[in-house]
């Protein structure tokens, strides 16, 4: 008989198997009676195969701290640990690491769903604003004053925007 | 609202016969957001989490859906209150774990819920009793749009919604139907069910217990990916998915009847009469006989709006729930005992089984 499996996150015996298909590839997760407790496995809010495989995929020793996002200062390492991401930036920190990541994971690496057309709109709008802010100072130390007016009308446009899409 | 009205009130799935779908009991959606420039809650320091915790409150405050509902931390909520929230679907457990900065904004009629802190800045859910996926979606994008008025969620046009865990990017939604299918197990077919489902992108689990020995006969099922699909294309393969599911027990259940009756009225029968004369119950047998008689229910054996009472005894039954209703502390024995009382005083006046009912229906 073949020896009994290990679970894949401690030393232990493995007792609880799951098999997954996803985009046609077969995954596997074999765990012991208490990871299966501590992953929630029973719990049904709160368990997801795909990220036991991701954890068990890691592999700690083999991280390196070369890359640490600039906004919340997470590490390459700290991704292997938690299986977790420490802030929305990161995902472009560490764009290289997620990407082969994606493919085994999901349906399809290019989002079409839904879009938070009010959040980004109020976005492009405080971006231009800032702009033409900085135009505006350029143009007045340089004396070009026609410009200068052109851009305040511009920038008076743009505040009633944001105006209406917050009092909205 | 306080938590001990919450308790008290009625709610969509205690009180809500789901008789037009016997077999899908809830349906639930989530959405996984984030607000831009802030850190993940598994991430953030505790000044960071509170201060994200303020920003989503004051959005949830003013959102038209959660007036008069319930608002609070969970550092304010006891042990026992957080195992009947968990119980109800309403938190799950690793918020009722969460640290600092961490809560739960509830509507009055107990259909939202939004968790503030879990394991992203916002798990925003909508939950209704029987099959509607469609409605469920509704409420859930109006909800969310709301909520976009006041906070600027962090999203990439191709990445989509930006989660703690990539497993929830794009949509950031797991959409699913918890389903009764007692004639799929008595017959051994759930594993292959959960082959299949498995195969289809969607994930089978058993709500009280592992796989195909579910106590309850009752499943989750849900999608697996959120990116690369939009949400209505999710939604309609999940749909069908369910479809075909309810099929299979629906002919489950006729095979049954047609080649073993007699064994499946057995059970009912003898599951009615533990129900009515029984001093001890733990929450798995409770589970397991209430199962059976809703399938009588189902089958025509005792009255279609008696379906009601079962779905509640499923969340009441509960041991958070059985506790909740001694003034001190039980043992596990007790519990069992005094569940024991409450379903014989419930079952003492349920319509006898008519077991002469024409069986092909
Ligand atoms: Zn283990
Ligand atoms: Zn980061």
């Amino acid at each position: 008989m073949a020896s009994p499996l290990k679970c894949d996150l401690c030393p232990k015996t493995a007792t609880v198997h799951l098999t997954q298909i996803v985009n046609n590839k077969i995954h596997k997760v074999d765990l012991c009676e208490a990871c299966a407790q501590a992953k929630g496995v029973t719990d049904p809010s709160g368990f997801s195969l795909s990220d036991l495989l991701l954890k068990a995929s890691l592999n700690p020793e083999a991280a390196t701290d070369a890359m640490r996002c600039e906004h919340c200062g997470f590490t390459q390492n700290d991704f292997k640990k938690h299986g977790r991401f420490g802030c929305p930036h990161c995902y472009e920190t560490f764009n290289s690491m997620v990407e082969p990541m994606l493919d085994n994971m999901h349906k399809g690496t290019n989002h079409t769903g839904k879009v938070p057309q009010k959040a980004l709109d109020r976005k492009s709008l405080h971006d231009r604003l800032s702009a033409l802010e900085g135009n505006l100072d350029q143009a007045i130390k340089a004396e070009r004053y026609e410009d200068a007016a052109r851009f305040r009308d511009e920038i008076n446009q743009v505040k009633q925007a944001v105006g209406q899409k917050l009092t909205r | 609202m306080t938590i001990a009205s919450l308790i008290a009130s009625p709610s969509e799935l205690t009180d809500t016969a789901s008789s037009k779908c016997a077999i899908v009991l809830m349906t639930r959606i989530r959405l996984a957001r984030n607000l831009a420039g802030n850190p993940f809650p598994g991430w953030a320091r505790e000044a960071q989490r509170e201060t994200v915790f303020e920003a989503c409150r004051d959005a949830l405050g003013a959102s038209a859906q959660m007036k008069k509902g319930l608002n609070v931390a969970v550092s304010e909520l006891s042990d026992l209150e957080k195992q009947i929230l968990v119980e109800r679907h309403l938190i799950s457990r690793e918020l009722s774990g969460a640290k600092a900065g961490a809560g739960v904004f509830i509507s009055k009629d107990q259909t939202l819920s939004v968790m503030i802190n879990e394991e992203d800045h916002l798990r925003i859910q909508v939950l209704r009793a029987g099959f509607q996926l469609k409605k469920t979606w509704n409420a859930i994008n109006e909800l969310d749009s709301a909520l976009e008025e006041a906070l600027d969620y962090a999203f990439s046009p191709t990445l989509g919604y930006l989660t703690a865990c990539p497993t929830n990017l794009g949509t950031g939604m797991r959409a699913s139907a918890m389903m009764h299918l007692p004639a799929l197990v008595i017959s051994n077919q759930m594993e292959k069910v959960v082959r299949a489902v498995n195969q289809l992108g969607m994930v089978v689990r058993g709500l009280f217990g592992e796989g195909s020995d579910a106590s309850g006969s009752i499943f989750q099922i849900s999608n697996q990916t959120t990116l690369g699909e939009s949400e209505e294309e999710i939604i309609k393969r999940l749909g069908s998915v369910l479809n075909s599911i309810v099929e299979h027990e629906q002919n489950a259940r006729a095979k049954l009847m047609e080649s073993d009756a007699a064994k499946i009225f057995d059970k009912i029968g003898r599951a009615y009469g533990i129900l009515q004369h029984s001093h001890m119950l733990s929450s798995g047998e409770a589970m397991n006989l209430l199962s059976l008689l809703r399938l009588g229910i189902d089958l025509g054996l005792f009255p279609d709006d008696s379906r009601s009472v079962i779905d509640r005894l499923f969340i009441e039954a509960q041991p958070g729930h059985v506790q909740q209703t001694s003034k001190t502390d039980l043992e596990s024995n007790q519990r069992d005992s005094l569940r024991a009382e409450r379903l014989r005083a419930e079952f003492a006046a349920f319509a006898k089984p008519n077991f002469t009912i024409n069986s092909h229906n």
